[in-house]
């Protein structure tokens, strides 16, 4: 589904990634983890076109991306939840909501979402998207992008700061969207959370793929991994 | 005669009327300015050459062609539009990565240019374009004549604005528009066309411009210069209500169309001033305007 190899990346003059290769299966969960400043972000901008400059190759269904501007990354069926959650002040809930066009057939209906998020749906008339909590904000930034009909779903550390319940209920909607097939590449610090919904897992350290790890081999390698996260 | 506050009652409703006007221009002018600066982040300069270029364009449509004013009131704004998007794709777009004083002195330099040709072409003493018949004349409301025209510029500047909040406040692409003023790479990264959206909003922002210079064509006459006159009072206007602020620019402008029109009666001398004493006291006490957010 995707497929990354040799991606290099800069903000202005900084060399962020130096050579990031990994590849996602189609119907996959698979997460970067990695300290702060690993280039995780950085990793998820860059397939979305949205750094400064960006060289390698990210191919998506086999075809090459490295070119495309992010608006024709989008329509090509990859959809982008930004871990500052992106969610715009001027609009309502419902606006927020309706935001991003649809790409490709398949996507959730607004009722559907609605079933997955009830918070949102009691929310829907508020009049600004920043005024909801921090966790129906996360809650939002996702469901905007399932609506979409992409395939591709990037999750850019959505448990971040969040209470356990929510940091739960979004484990849910990722193992949900997983049975839908939906495939995501997830962005994480909490690799404990991560192990609750990932099929595999990469590690991301000074903008290079140090290691794979396997969901079910991770208790084994779980020294190895704290090692690698500092944690 | 009917005396207000010791002023004959028409003529304080005729400075009124006089000031509905004014603050007519200077609504549709800000909200052009207000709607570019959110999405282009320029300060667009070029704006009174381009209100100027409306005027023109419908008094060309008229001699040159023979089309009347109804159907120039569509055809310029479309005319001066297109020429809008132009610039905008060869020339303001190469600036977005610069600080805004860049686009500022392009623009600038872009009147310039503008006013040069047509005063080059036509002469500084302008042209006169005549009212339309059906809009010619006046009515009697009571307590004044109430010349149609004037009416007619009013109310149809009034229904533009509206109808232009209504878009951005209301409908799906305006709800794009201003996620894109807030945070335009992640409205492009959902697949939204932005360059594209920045271009037609410069062009709409022209096109609302070009409308406002066809509706003073047969007010002012229609000379080189009609724009830079407006577009002095049109940035103080801006700069009061806030800038970026859609609605705040409509409220504004005719506000101090009105407020200027009050002291042409009370005080005269202080006419052309006072919207800039206006402007001081907003930046003293409320720097960002009176409908400006906080950033």
């Amino acid at each position: 589904m995707l497929e990354i190899a040799g991606l290099n990346a800069w903000y202005g003059e900084s060399h962020i990634l130096h050579g990031i290769d990994f590849n996602v299966q189609e119907g996959e969960v698979v997460t970067l983890l990695g300290r702060n400043g690993a280039g995780k972000t950085t990793t998820m901008k860059s397939i979305m076109g949205l750094v400064g400059r960006r060289e390698g190759s990210v191919k998506f269904k086999g075809a090459e991306t490295i070119g495309m501007l992010p608006n024709q990354i989008a329509r090509a069926g990859i959809a982008i939840c930004p871990e500052e959650r992106g969610i715009f002040g001027s609009l309502s809930v419902t606006e927020n909501l309706m935001l991003p066009p649809v790409v490709a057939p398949g996507g959730l209906s607004v009722d559907e979402i609605y079933t997955l998020f009830p918070n949102l749906k009691e929310r829907a008339k508020t009049a600004h998207g920043t005024r909801l909590s921090g966790g129906e904000q996360q809650m939002l930034a996702i469901a905007r992008i399932l609506r979409t009909g992409a395939r591709m779903l990037l999750l850019d550390e959505p448990t971040e700061g969040l209470a356990p319940v929510i940091v739960q209920q979004i484990g849910r909607t990722i193992r949900a969207i997983k049975n839908r097939g939906f495939t995501v590449l997830l962005v994480e610090q909490n690799f404990r959370f991560a192990a609750t919904v990932a099929d595999r897992h990469y590690v991301v350290e000074h903008g290079q793929v140090i290691d794979m790890i396997p969901n079910a081999a991770l208790e084994a390698n779980m020294d190895k991994l704290h090692d690698y996260l500092g944690v | 005669m009917m005396m207000i506050f010791g002023i004959p009652a028409p003529l304080l409703f005729g400075q009124l009327l006089l000031g509905l006007i004014n603050g007519a221009f200077y609504a549709m002018l800000s909200l052009g300015l207000a709607i570019i600066f959110g999405m282009l982040n320029i300060i667009n300069f070029a704006h009174g050459a381009l209100f100027m270029m409306g005027a023109f364009v419908a008094w060309a449509l008229l001699n040159y062609l023979d089309i009347g004013y109804f159907p120039a009131l569509i055809l310029a704004p479309l005319i001066v539009g297109v020429f809008g998007v132009i610039l905008e794709k060869t020339i303001i777009s190469r600036l977005y990565k610069l600080d805004h004083l860049y686009g500022l002195l392009l623009t600038f330099g872009l009147s310039l240019v503008i006013e040069g040709l047509f005063r080059n072409a036509y002469g500084s003493s302008g042209m006169p374009y005549r009212i339309p018949s059906v809009l010619q004349g006046a009515t009697d409301l009571g307590f004044m004549f109430m010349p149609n025209y004037r009416g007619w510029v009013v109310l149809s500047a009034a229904v533009v604005c509206l109808a232009t909040w209504a878009i951005i406040e209301k409908t799906s692409l305006g709800a794009t528009l201003r996620a894109a003023t807030e945070n335009a790479p992640l409205v492009q990264a959902f697949g939204v066309n932005v360059p594209r959206l920045i271009t037609l909003t410069y062009g709409a922002g022209i096109a609302l411009a070009a409308f406002a210079g066809v509706l003073a064509a047969p007010i002012y006459s229609v000379n080189p210069n009609m724009g830079t006159n407006f577009i002095n009072t049109v940035f103080a206007v801006v700069v009061i209500g806030g800038m970026g602020s859609i609605l705040g620019s409509i409220v504004t402008g005719f506000a101090l169309g009105v407020v200027e029109g009050m002291t042409k009666v009370f005080y005269p001398q202080a006419s052309a001033t006072v919207v800039f004493v206006v402007m001081v006291i907003i930046l003293l006490t409320r720097p960002r305007g009176l409908f400006g957010k906080a950033a």
